[in-house]
């Protein structure tokens, strides 16, 4: 018998003593995981619905559309450096980029926490006893690739230049004419805008900032931007809900546009 | 105005014990601690319970309260219902000794197993100087009342004993942050020192510590992540590592 049943401690048989609502928090962070894993393995597979050529939308799922097969417009000038197909398998554009926004969040510190709690229930809340026998954290192999969080982040700062990219060129309307606003330009501003602050308000950015120096005081303007890169950290929890979200809902936009099951509203 | 309130109050000790009911009066504004007192001086003369200051400053009287790590003395009997019963057990990660106290001394140890500031030999007594924004940094860390409700509710000891030799916990976490990023600690390899022997890599970071810190230490999101970041520039990135080759950076 180990942990809170060991043979020294205060003989308690209940795992926890807790009368709150302990499980609910766990139990909706993993709804809301699961349900996003099951989406976006879908969408990745699905190989179609993600470029809407007269509104100039596409999916943040696919871009950059990297894939000899991406929709002719759907690239960035043309660049396709990947085959259509691997081993005669048909690759869907969105497996070749998803592995570095995937990489970031599974390494992300916040949801880190957040799926240790709710899908490896290790612990599953404070002051309740896990059912695991053995625990060894993150110093073996595979969470020991937990530290590289910040190559990952390295890459989602260039998927969140392109995102941007998309976002603008999507304020033009159907004859290619810029200063024209849609509801989906809209929806994508506001992805690229939450991948910004979920970014920068990551704990790899607060310390590669600043976060590392011993010395502040010789780092002025360091010290500065680690101090407001500390408030946004803050929020971090909020940022990786909120951008998760957002990116799912432009996903979700633009493919009910290409189905043609949503009109895209031009507001002028 | 006085109400009666139901206490589950675990007494014995190491061998054996068990919960026992009590019904005891609780005035307006009265803390757990309070009533725990009154049960000892009207129901329960030999109950053993450890406090000293009653303001939340001396961390003694910590146990755990309807499940969760809490100090007695600052949780108000007012935030449970009128007809909510109060459990009150000792800290479950620690060896009880008797009723609500538990022995702590894994603490102590794991404390003199921190090695403690050098100071730069260049620097006479009384010559070392620091900015108020260096200072500030570990400020936060020297809030720290040792209540070792951090260490409590930390699972990699809480549920696995045998972790114990191998885990410092988040309190002697900070204990090392606040070091590491002390402009004029000299003493080399406190990074390397907190993953390898003092189990930084262990933390899944679960964020227990920092949710039951009656200080409000950032204890996580300050310490730990940033020394988890500091670790992996030494360890797990080799630019930064071959960047400390060519030229001596700060903060190694």
């Amino acid at each position: 018998m180990s942990g809170v049943f060991s043979p020294t401690r205060a003989k308690i048989d209940k795992r926890t003593l807790r009368t709150d609502k302990w499980w609910l928090e766990p139990l909706l962070t993993f709804s809301v995981l699961i349900s996003f894993v099951i989406y976006a393995t879908f969408r990745a597979f699905e190989n179609d619905n993600y470029f809407v050529k007269d509104s100039h939308l596409i999916s943040p799922f696919y871009s950059p559309c990297l894939s000899e097969a991406c929709e002719p417009g759907a690239t960035i000038l043309g660049f396709t450096p990947v085959s259509a197909q691997i081993f005669n398998f048909a690759l869907s554009p969105a497996l070749i980029i998803l592995i570095f926004p995937l990489g970031f969040r599974m390494t992300c510190y916040y949801y880190r926490k957040a799926y240790y709690r709710s899908f490896w229930l290790s612990p599953p809340a404070c002051g309740v006893a896990e059912p695991h026998e053995k625990y060894t954290g993150e110093t073996r192999f595979p969470l020991l690739f937990q530290n590289a969080h910040r190559w990952f982040f390295y890459a989602g700062l260039v998927l969140n230049v392109i995102l941007t990219y998309d976002a603008v060129i999507a304020f033009r309307n159907a004859e290619g004419e810029w200063g024209h606003m849609s509801v989906g330009s809209i929806v994508l501003t506001v992805s690229a805008a939450m991948l910004w602050l979920y970014s920068l308000s990551c704990h790899t950015c607060r310390h590669t900032i600043g976060g590392r120096l011993k010395h502040f005081s010789k780092h002025p303007v360091r010290y500065k931007l680690w101090s407001k890169i500390s408030v946004l950290n803050a929020k971090h929890q909020q940022f990786a809900w909120y951008s998760l979200i957002a990116v799912a809902f432009a996903d979700i936009y633009v493919r009910q546009v290409a189905t043609g099951a949503w009109t895209n509203f031009y507001f002028f | 105005m006085a109400r009666n309130v139901k206490l589950r109050i675990w007494r014995g000790d190491s061998k054996d014990g068990g919960l026992k009911d009590v019904t005891v009066e609780a005035n307006e504004g009265e803390v757990v601690l309070d009533v725990i007192h009154r049960v000892q001086a009207t129901q329960m003369g030999d109950l053993a319970v450890r406090w000293n200051c009653k303001a939340g400053k001396c961390g003694s009287c910590s146990m755990e309260i309807n499940g969760k790590p809490r100090l007695a003395c600052m949780t108000q009997v007012a935030s449970f219902g009128d007809d909510e019963t109060i459990t009150v057990t000792p800290l479950r990660a620690f060896p009880v000794i008797k009723d609500l106290v538990t022995d702590v001394s894994f603490n102590y140890k794991k404390a003199m197993e921190v090695p403690a500031y050098e100071h730069p030999k260049n620097l006479a007594p009384g010559e070392a100087r620091m900015e108020q924004i260096d200072v500030e940094r570990s400020q936060e860390f020297r809030k720290c009342i040792e209540c070792f409700l951090c260490q409590d509710v930390c699972h990699v000891v809480r549920d696995h004993e045998e972790n114990k030799k191998s885990f410092a916990g988040p309190r002697f976490f900070i204990r090392i942050a606040e070091l590491d990023m002390h402009p004029l600690d000299m003493l080399k390899n406190r990074k390397k020192t907190a993953q390898e022997e003092h189990g930084l890599g262990m933390c899944n970071i679960t964020k227990c510590c920092t949710e039951v810190c009656p200080e409000h230490i950032k204890i996580t999101d300050n310490a730990i992540i940033p020394m988890k970041e500091r670790v992996a520039d030494i360890k797990y990135d080799p630019v930064r590592w071959l960047g400390t080759k060519i030229r001596k950076r700060e903060g190694l």
